[in-house]
């Protein structure tokens, strides 16, 4: 019947897929096992003719080398751990001021590219496509080299107010808290709770009646003045510490340092570009037929966008947004090659330079960024699942 | 007697919605706030135009061998003039530069010849892949056919951030296709080291990784085994953008419809045949913009090589601002770099989005 001659199934061992992956899979791991211990190997014997004891406790030695920029207190007597210390401070306290600036920056550049007036569009274009296509380093290098550098010398300080503007950095009046200051910060405290009970109270009066109440705008409002009330009742107790200007340097007040100003700067404006072009293709994505159906409705523009197009935009903008937080968290070491003393010029750099304890150094920076990469990433999981459409 | 019915001609549309004025009022003057953004505009615009056009080009000097023969108040080009070789090639010895010049003419000539028909692509492709970067080693190294041998630490400027950028994204790639399948993979040793690997590169700086490269590679080889400096920054690039190219391809294999999945199964090819012969073609040819898109990234990237030590275009740059008889400079320096980066980046950028609607051929579903 059947001119098909019926080969015998081949039945041989290495014929199952499920041998055959198992098989690959021992050899994968077998391969990587032993490239792991043959490295490793060769690190403790490269480790041991140097001389270089492993482990942590260079942690606890003098670091004896000089940070400029130390937020926690910081002497060259202290140890290494506290210049990681201080450079951990420094890299989060830039990475977050820089997100913080690219977001504002960016938000307004995706709006003013989507602008209906034809310059204004125009600019921010040019804004977008110029920084975007200019490397980070570069525009580093131009901020504190170019710019800074050819600020004045103190002695002949650009003046605004009492800020003082130099090459050794923008210097701002610095508030010195008085006798009685605890009184205005229990004021903060409270007016915030009145601020939080006002927001509370017109979202449920809402729900109940119907009725609108500018909630967000009198709980700003309650904040400052109550917290004014409290300033006044304590007897402003705050004095201000003016930066001086003598023949070669500024004293008092408080510094922002040049490599500070550049590496903020240029992080900001750089993120700032790739978030604007995420905030545009964002309002883009939002079907135009949103806009009209809350037109029809009779909301206001204002209104149309807050209610309607924003919240539908925001889901397609958080997760490249999350990248782009995490590239300047990653990029914000790139202070390194002007001095700036984050993790990696402090630890990477000098730290293992003095001690040879390469592996302890760098294991150490990969965790810091890989930390800070997965809580960015965490939260804005987080943030995500929130604003994620539910559907039903 | 029929009144023939003769309209008469309609008029010309008001002046006002027509034209130039009518452009200008919708588009600058359509609001009070629009008024306002205009204004500030062109003040943005007065403020910034006329200074740099001043500077760049009306007061610029153009020749002349010092800071000293820029008199005009303007922008010293002559100092891009003078270091332009170093800036091009490093410290390349300058009678040998023509290697250099010679190996760039002949990749264009034979990513020219695609357009001839008669020539086998395959063969091409193979020629550029495996002969060309042979070719090119030893006319950049020297040391065969009595060239002069080259140190590596002598190469650099454009060359090595041009090199750097398409070594690693070349040999990015198929490392990167492997970790794409591995993370994709049912087989959970081969998902997890992918997986590892990817996250774990993807999770820090390129600058860890670099100094890795520079600082760490030498403690992990045996004893008296050394790789010169810039193979290792090209490992380490390498490895940095193959987890980047990973990511891309896993975005083009994602893409593929679960049905040219199971015809492959069902036509009996084994994994490797429907990866290479169905799936991965798709999936490249979804990818190339992504492809492109890191390759800019990559580019600026290699900037990051001046921070270990090497000297690059920007390197190059930075380490001429502090020649003593082109003081004052810098602005030009940066300039310079920033127009070709920006030339290079830009004009990349554009082809991928003119590949990506070449390449779209109405796979999308809406």
């Amino acid at each position: 019947m059947s001119n098909i001659k019926n080969t015998p199934s081949n039945k041989s061992f290495l014929n199952d897929a499920g041998n055959r992956s198992l098989i690959f899979q021992i050899i994968l791991l077998a391969v990587v096992v032993f490239v792991g211990y043959y490295l490793f190997s060769n690190l403790q014997a490269n480790l041991d003719n140097r001389g270089i004891s492993t482990g942590f406790s260079f942690l606890n030695e003098p670091a004896g080398f000089p940070i400029l920029i130390h937020l926690v207190s910081y002497t060259e007597a202290s140890t290494y751990g506290r210049a990681f210390l201080v450079a951990l401070i420094n890299t989060f306290v830039i990475s977050l001021l820089g997100i913080i600036l690219a977001t504002i920056i960016g938000v307004v550049m995706g709006l003013a590219r989507l602008s209906k007036n034809w310059l204004v569009a125009r600019l921010a274009t040019v804004y977008i496509e110029t920084l975007r296509n200019i490397p980070l380093l570069l525009q580093m290098f131009f901020w504190y080299f170019a710019v800074l550098a050819a600020l004045p010398v103190p002695r002949n300080s650009y003046e605004f107010a009492d800020f003082l503007l130099n090459k050794r950095g923008i210097y701002s009046p610095n508030p010195i808290a008085q006798d009685g200051f605890g009184l205005v910060i229990i004021g903060f405290i409270v007016s915030l709770a009145l601020a939080i009970g006002v927001i509370v109270w017109a979202k449920k009066r809402q729900t109940r009646t119907g009725l609108w109440f500018p909630a967000y705008w009198s709980a700003l409002g309650i904040i400052i003045a109550v917290t004014f009330l409290f300033f006044a009742a304590a007897g402003f107790p705050l004095e201000f510490d003016l930066p001086q200007k003598s023949r070669f340097n500024v004293t008092g007040g408080m510094v922002l340092p040049p490599e500070f100003v550049a590496v903020l700067v240029a992080l900001s404006t750089y993120t700032g570009a790739f978030i604007a072009e995420i905030v545009r293709a964002g309002i883009l994505s939002v079907n135009w037929g949103q806009t009209e159906a809350a037109r029809s409705l009779g909301l206001r523009d204002s209104m149309t966008q807050r209610l309607i197009v924003l919240p539908q935009a925001l889901r397609v903008i958080i997760p490249p947004l999350t990248s782009q937080y995490l590239n300047l968290a990653k990029n914000s070491s790139l202070g390194a090659a002007i001095a700036y003393p984050e993790l990696v010029a402090v630890i990477m750099g000098t730290t293992l330079n003095q001690t040879g304890q390469a592996i302890e150094t760098i294991g150490l920076c990969m965790l810091v960024y890989g930390s800070l990469s997965l809580s960015i990433s965490l939260f804005m999981n987080w943030y995500n699942k929130k604003m994620s459409l539910i559907e039903r | 007697m029929a009144i023939e019915f003769k309209p008469s001609p309609s008029l010309p549309p008001p002046s006002t919605s027509v034209g130039a004025v009518a452009w200008v009022r919708q588009n600058l003057f359509s609001s009070p706030l629009n008024v306002f953004l205009t204004l500030f505009s062109i003040y943005i615009l007065y403020l910034l135009i006329p200074p740099i056009v001043e500077w760049g080009i009306i007061n610029a000097t153009w020749e002349g061998s010092s800071k000293a023969a820029c008199t005009a108040g303007g922008a010293c080009w002559a100092f891009i003039n003078v270091y332009f070789e170093q800036f091009m090639y490093g410290l390349y010895p300058s009678q040998e530069t023509w290697r250099i010049n010679l190996a760039v003419i002949l990749i264009v000539l034979l990513i020219g010849m695609f357009a001839i028909k008669a020539i086998n692509k395959l063969f091409l492709s193979l020629t550029i892949l495996l002969v060309y970067p042979v070719v090119a080693y030893f006319l950049f190294a020297g040391g065969v056919f009595g060239l002069e041998v080259v140190e590596t630490s002598r190469w650099g400027g454009l060359f090595l951030t041009v090199l750097l950028g398409v070594v690693g994204i070349v040999a990015s790639f198929p490392l990167g296709a492997l970790l794409a399948l591995g993370r994709r993979s049912n087989m959970p040793v081969a998902k997890s080291v992918s997986l590892v690997f990817i996250e774990t590169i993807r999770a820090v700086p390129l600058i860890t990784i670099l100094f890795m490269a520079s600082v760490m590679i030498p403690l992990f080889l045996p004893e008296g085994l050394n790789f010169n400096k810039l193979l290792r920054v090209l490992i380490g690039i390498t490895l940095f953008s193959s987890a980047y190219m990973a990511e891309v391809i896993r975005g083009g294999l994602q893409a593929i419809p679960k049905g040219q999945y199971e015809a492959a199964d069902a036509m009996g090819l084994t994994y490797w045949q429907s990866m290479i012969l169905v799936i991965l073609p798709q999936a490249l040819k979804l990818v190339i913009p992504g492809i492109v898109n890191s390759f800019i990234s990559l580019f600026k990237d290699t900037t990051l090589v001046y921070i270990v030590g090497m000297f690059d275009f920007l390197g190059r740059i930075q380490a001429a601002n502090h020649d003593s008889n082109w003081l004052g400079t810098t602005v030009e320096g940066y300039a310079f770099a920033a127009i070709v980066y920006w030339a290079f980046c830009f004009g990349m950028s554009r082809y991928s989005m003119a590949l990506e609607r070449k390449l779209d051929t109405g796979h999308k579903r809406n």
